[in-house]
């Protein structure tokens, strides 16, 4: 279990170091969507236009705040459980994102997809949402307004904490993590 | 008849969900830091110093602990020498709810189940509350309260057993419901079980169930003796915080058991995350 700093945009090499299990508090802009921004994002994927940001290197969160307090950049800022973006996520993988970040498992294509593309899945802290707050510095939204909590922002990230779950290699951290310390009788 | 004013009402419900988004109550903090300290994984025992932290930086900062502020949800015990006098009781609380996530910029998360529209505003309108009613003697009203996330509510099960598969069926059932749910409820968790009564009996003192101050006993010894058995059989399954392994998956399981039909034993299961924010108030 190592520890890394690391600043977005990700490389290949960045994240093809990255084991299953490792802390990394990543720095510089992310990007947040849920499942309803996802979808637009696939769209205009196959529709080939252009993208409300660049995904190359990108890091998204799966993230819908609570509303900021007056003056502050967001309100509370956890994770949201993760499979819901399942069915996108290899299409932006593919595409050139290469680190996400939510909470709980993923399915086996989303898996594959940082294997043959070389794309992480971090887990931040669920329930931590005063916590993870602080570590975004700034937030705007870029894209969808209309979708309110799930519209896309940018953030400026510092030291945002996350472990590695899904690596380039094919490690997921949930079964790691269980098979160590599960008592058979 | 005592009579207690519709305003009065609505003010403290509403104090009661404001308070309850940013102070993780005693009970929890409690047992969690109890189990940061008998973590043995490292990782886990990371996992669970962030959510101590965090906790302690709401409630100085008074910020929702979790973005998913919940459904608000109440159970409400009225007596029957008591009456709310400008209004009625259903239209306070939902008037307090949605007064709280309003002045309390907590997340509506509220929304119509087919076209998932939000029901109102983003802001605010957290409505209708889930208010779970009962008449009961004295000059009192009960309310329980909790903001209950979507993450460990959508792993939550219920299902009716052959009554020949008893305590064993009922301990598999549980077992099988926090495997299959893994890391998605935001362990460490409590597990609230329903057993008994009819199919939503079951479910609704499953919810119920996970009001109880954790760490308190079962009064019932048998179902104590039940509770503190199904709690260790958790805890070998190695989930850990946050799922990434550990041996402290389970904060408590609090058993709520009705009679039921003689052909049937419903059993039904409600996750609490580790963002155990519930109150109490009696009016
Ligand atoms: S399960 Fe609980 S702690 Fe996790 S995101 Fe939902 S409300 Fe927050």
């Amino acid at each position: 279990m190592a520890t890394y700093h690391m600043i977005t945009p990700l490389s290949d090499e960045d994240v093809s170091k990255l084991e299953a299990g490792d802390i990394v508090y990543l720095s510089g802009k992310i990007y947040t969507a849920r499942d309803a921004a996802h979808k637009r994002l696939v769209d205009l994927i196959e529709a080939g236009e252009e993208l409300p940001f660049d995904l190359q290197g990108s890091v998204i969160y799966f993230v819908g705040p609570t509303p900021p307090k007056p003056g502050e950049p967001i309100g509370s800022a956890g994770p949201t459980t993760s499979y819901r973006m399942d069915s996108y996520s290899p299409t932006l993988i593919k595409h050139g994102q290469k680190g996400m970040i939510g909470k709980g498992k993923r399915n086996q294509a989303v898996k594959d997809a940082c294997k043959e593309h070389k794309a992480v899945y971090f887990g931040a802290t669920g329930g931590a949402g005063a916590l993870i707050a602080k570590a975004i510095k700034s937030a705007k939204v870029i894209a969808y307004p209309e979708l309110g909590p799930e519209a896309i922002r940018e953030l400026e990230v510092e030291d945002f904490p996350v472990t590695v779950i899904n690596d380039t290699k094919g490690n997921d951290l949930y079964q790691m993590g269980r098979e160590k310390y599960e008592v058979k009788d | 008849m005592r009579e207690i004013a519709y305003d009065d009402l609505v003010k403290s419900v509403k104090a009661m969900v404001m308070h309850t988004a940013s102070h993780l109550p005693e009970d929890a903090l409690k047992a969690i830091e109890k189990a940061y300290k008998e973590e043995k994984s490292e990782v886990a025992k990371s996992v669970l110093k962030q959510i101590l932290d965090n906790a302690q930086l709401a409630r100085e900062e008074d910020r929702p602990l979790c973005q998913d502020t919940g459904l608000a949800v109440y159970f409400v015990n009225v007596g029957e020498d008591v009456k709310v006098v400008g209004g009625s009781i259903r239209d306070a609380i939902n008037e307090a709810t949605e007064q709280a996530y309003k002045d309390g910029y907590l997340r509506a998360s509220t929304c119509d189940c087919f076209d998932r529209h939000n029901l109102k505003d983003e802001v605010g309108y957290n409505l209708p509350a889930v208010i779970h009613f009962d008449i009961v003697p004295g000059d009192k009203i009960d309310i329980e309260y909790a903001a209950k996330g979507g993450g460990s509510e959508n792993v939550s099960r219920a299902t009716v057993l052959a009554p020949a598969q008893g305590k064993e069926g009922i301990l598999n059932f549980v077992k099988q419901v926090i495997s299959d749910a893994g890391p998605n409820p935001c362990p460490p968790i409590i597990v609230g079980v329903g057993i008994g009564g009819t199919f939503e009996v079951a479910a609704k003192s499953s919810k119920h169930a996970l009001f109880r101050e954790a760490g308190t006993q079962n009064p019932d010894p048998d179902l104590d003796a039940f509770e503190k058995e199904i709690m260790t059989e958790l805890n070998k399954l190695g989930i850990g915080a946050m799922g990434m392994g550990g041996t402290q998956t389970v904060l408590a399981v609090h058993i709520e058991k009705n009679p039921c039909h003689i052909a049937s034993l419903p059993v039904s299961v409600n996750v609490q995350c580790h963002s155990s924010r519930h109150s109490h108030i009696t009016l």
